[in-house]
């Protein structure tokens, strides 16, 4: 790159979800200043207005197919907010089922179809692991594109079983679940999950995953690096050392985390908590000081923040300001980010919580979070799958809902969403959703703070003649947006 | 031969591809692989991104690459006041709905992939901000972003693989017959779907028909009963094969516990009553079988809920099978 600043636009983004544009500003070779681009608009907020509220369990899951369980259990709290009910025990267990299958066959895609295949192409020719990266991550014909393809497709036969089907589920209900488990669907339950456990332990991990779940402080990790067992995990540690990944995509280490999967913890705890991780610390939610600015958004009422139950969207075609169709959440007036590494270090995970001590929120830490969970995650659903209690409820019936409002939280793959209702009249009057990736890609807000992701593209480094830069790809894909439900 | 497939994703939630990779015996890469199928771009799947898709779309449009199939996934957003700007396709500045319409115009075959491509689906439910359309159709009417004369270079209309979302089969046998040069356009319905998925309804093979027979009814979600009298379920009259067909091993709507909504069909988003309820006048349902008088279906289901077995009537409002059914033993002769 020569001496003068430069401009760039990339796009169309792909191996992320969904319509993305970025456009870069450089000088000497980094990136000085990105504009994160959410070049598609599609208004599910005010298609829900004005309908039944039972409607949004139709509706809300379809913002997004790629986390359409995630949208369909927020809708669901929220509606059992209003309604003033709480799921029967196993329903609730079922939805944190099928809400964890989700959830596990993203970060299985994301690892394998978005992310990987990055190490596979020509600016890494001359690196000493970049056979090894070509025959397994090449996009559509690595070694290990097909198999985990199978297996992820093993993995949705819990949602066939259980669910019906995926994506777009409706089994999920304010009041529990639809379809009640009996001993027989409990052990094929099973041995799906063991069938996948088995893959994952073949060629993911190359090991126990309860091993993967026990990793606690970065010079294990080292180790693993250097002599653990073979396998798709080990070769990213390999190259994500020569990269130094973890020097790349550093944003403000605000995380942001809801509390997932209601009552899957321990004595009716979500299995990981909600709140905010800090300056090395942990700090509650407070829901209270979440609102929405629309000065670089597209979007009408530009001159104050919105709290989510009195947000608007009001798409402004003929905007020059605005430069995404994505709104800028803000908790405190700051930028969050959220996702897998948001909920491990909420968790006190030692392993993550001591590499955001090292270096923060990283491609590299993004990345281990994600594939610690998919360890963790899939021990905890075995958990769950025994848990069930054929023969008790599945579902509480519905309430009325005339008037109200609740937030239905929840925690998608990638992160930290809620669903605001309010319900007038039984109609919606007004439906809020703030999504993971609206987090984390939100453009500037009336301050002029970079979003997340604009932040950790700062420094990134270019090479001469590249129009895709190979380092903002890897940087964008570590936080596995979904546009699909950041404009939703 | 190579079959070569370029595939655009507008206003959709990307479901349907979601949907597809989950494809099984054989998994989508074999399928595909195995039909002469290639994805000259795919947003999900390709490895190519940013200045190389694009040198990929100029090649298409030069000339330089055959495209066999367009693929579209998601409506087709012609908002705000016809200038498509709802979706300008990343990194071209250009409206997707333009993109759209330069590659249909030299494609041999044009799929729509999804109820959204097809029809508009949830994204054009009201209000529409965006003027979302389907690429041949507005809802049930022939128009959308191509027209409705629009034929591809076969001389096919768009192929409508209606669905919300699309089964992974229905998507993968579709691109399969077209390749094999064996999809007439005989073998679409008359809303442009392939009749070997849409000329079946989802009643078939519903295990609960036995239900269905005597009226005995699911009340409330996780109940085993028919889902027809009050929890909404169109099946009857839904044109897919989801019940002989299973989702993700062995699954389908109605088997997860909750009614089938139609989503194969133009405008199911917006039934004009609840989803998950079903509308009713006079304590009769609204939407009986199509091909079905109502008197007959009034006596026939008073006179079977007559004869309700005692087992079908508890088994119906329960989660579990409380009755099950009688095992004859023959006596020793
Ligand atoms: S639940 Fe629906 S598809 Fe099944 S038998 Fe009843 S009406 Fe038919
Ligand atoms: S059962 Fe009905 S709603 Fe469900 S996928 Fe099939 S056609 Fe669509």
């Amino acid at each position: 790159m020569s001496e003068a600043a430069t401009r760039l636009i990339v796009g169309p983004f792909n191996r992320v979800e969904g319509d993305l544009e970025v456009r870069l500003e450089m000088e000497d070779g980094v990136v000085t200043a990105a504009f994160v681009n959410a070049t598609l608009f599609r208004g599910f907020e005010r298609i829900l207005e004005g309908r039944d509220p039972s409607d949004a369990l139709v509706i809300a899951p379809r913002i997004c197919g790629i986390c359409s369980v995630s949208q369909s259990h927020a809708a669901a709290l929220a509606l059992a907010g209003v309604m003033g009910i709480a799921p029967a025990r196993n329903g609730q267990i079922a939805a944190n089922i099928t809400l964890a299958t989700e959830n596990l066959a993203d970060h299985l895609t994301h690892f394998h179809l978005f992310f990987m295949p990055d190490f596979a192409r020509g600016p890494y020719r001359d690196r000493p692991w970049f056979d090894r990266a070509e025959a397994r991550f090449a996009a559509l014909r690595g070694a290990s594109v097909r198999p985990m393809m199978q297996t992820r497709a093993l993995l949705l036969h819990v949602m066939g079983l259980i669910a019906g089907h995926w994506p777009h589920t409706l089994a999920i209900q304010p009041g529990g679940f639809s379809r009640g488990v009996d001993a027989r669907d409990k052990i094929k339950l099973l041995a799906i999950l063991s069938g996948v456990r088995a893959a994952l332990e073949e060629r993911l991990f190359g090991t126990a995953l309860e091993r993967v779940a026990a990793l606690a402080d970065p010079e294990e990790l080292s180790a693993w690096r250097m002599h653990g067992p073979e396998g798709d995990f080990r070769l990213f540690l390999e190259i994500a050392a020569d990269l130094h990944l973890e020097t790349l995509g550093r944003a403000y280490d605000r995380f942001l985390c809801y509390g997932a999967y209601p009552g899957g913890g321990a004595d009716g705890a979500p299995l990981y908590p909600s709140g905010l991780f800090a300056h090395g610390l942990e700090h509650p939610l407070d829901l209270e000081a979440i609102a929405e600015d629309h000065t670089y958004a597209r979007m009408e009422n530009r001159g104050l923040m919105h709290p989510p139950f009195m947000g608007s969207t009001s798409p402004d075609g003929a905007d020059e300001q605005g430069y995404s169709w994505c709104k800028a959440p803000r908790l405190s007036n700051e930028p969050c980010e959220t996702g897998a590494l948001a909920r491990q270090v909420m968790d006190g995970q030692p392993l993550v919580r001591a590499l955001v001590a090292r270096a923060g929120g990283n491609v590299f830490s993004r990345v281990i979070a994600r594939l610690l969970e998919v360890a963790r995650v899939l021990i905890q659903m075995e958990t769950w799958t025994k848990a069930l209690e054929p023969g008790a409820p599945w579902c509480v019936p519905a309430g009325t809902i005339g008037t109200g409002r609740a937030v239905g939280l929840t925690e998608a793959a990638r992160g930290a969403l809620g669903h605001w209702l309010r319900v007038e009249n039984g109609r919606i009057a007004g439906y809020q959703i703030i999504a993971p990736t609206t987090w984390n890609f939100s453009p500037r807000d009336a301050r002029g703070l970079p979003g997340p992701l604009e932040r950790a593209l700062i420094g990134a480094p270019v090479q001469s003649g590249e129009t895709t830069p190979v380092s903002v790809q890897h940087i964008v894909r570590s936080f596995d947006p979904c546009m699909a439900c950041t404009v939703h | 031969m190579v079959y070569n497939v370029l595939w655009l994703q507008s206003g959709g939630c990307g479901g349907c591809t979601m949907s597809m990779l989950a494809a099984e015996a054989p998994d989508l890469l074999t399928t595909l692989e195995g039909a002469g199928i290639r994805f000259l771009w795919h947003p999900s799947l390709s490895e190519a991104t940013g200045a190389e898709a694009r040198a990929i779309f100029d090649d298409i449009l030069a000339g330089r690459l055959p495209l066999d199939a367009f693929c579209v996934e998601g409506a087709l957003l012609r908002g705000p006041n016809g200038t498509g700007k709802f979706h300008i396709l990343a990194g071209t500045g250009e409206p997707a709905v333009d993109w759209a319409r330069r590659l249909a115009a030299i494609a041999r075959h044009v799929v729509a992939v999804g109820t959204c491509a097809a029809y508009g689906g949830v994204t054009a439910a009201s209000p529409n901000l965006l003027d979302a359309c389907g690429l041949a159709y507005e809802g049930f009417y022939p128009g959308g972003a191509l027209g409705a004369s629009f034929r591809s270079r076969s001389g096919l209309p768009v192929v409508n693989i209606a669905g919300c979302p699309t089964h992974p089969n229905w998507v993968t046998e579709t691109l399969m017959l077209l390749a094999a040069e064996s999809l007439s356009e005989d073998d679409l319905d008359p809303l442009g779907r392939p009749r070997f998925y849409a000329d079946h309804l989802v009643h078939h093979g519903c295990t609960r028909n036995e239900y269905y027979e005597y009226k005995a009814s699911a009340r409330e979600p996780s109940d085993l009963g028919c889902m027809m009298e009050h929890m909404g379920c169109i099946g009857t009259q839904a044109h897919a094969d989801c019940n002989t067909r299973a989702w993700n091993g062995e699954g389908s709507c109605t088997r997860g516990g909750y009614a089938c909504i139609h989503c194969t069909a133009p405008e199911f988003e917006e039934p004009g009553h609840l989803f998950l309820e079903t509308p009713k006048i006079a304590g009769i349902p609204v939407g009986l079988p199509t091909d079905m008088p109502k008197a007959w279906f009034v006596a026939l289901s008073s006179l079977a809920k007559a004869a309700t077995p005692e087992r079908l009537a508890r088994n119906a409002t329960s989660d579990h099978v409380l009755i099950p059914p009688v095992t004859r033993v023959p006596r020793r002769s």
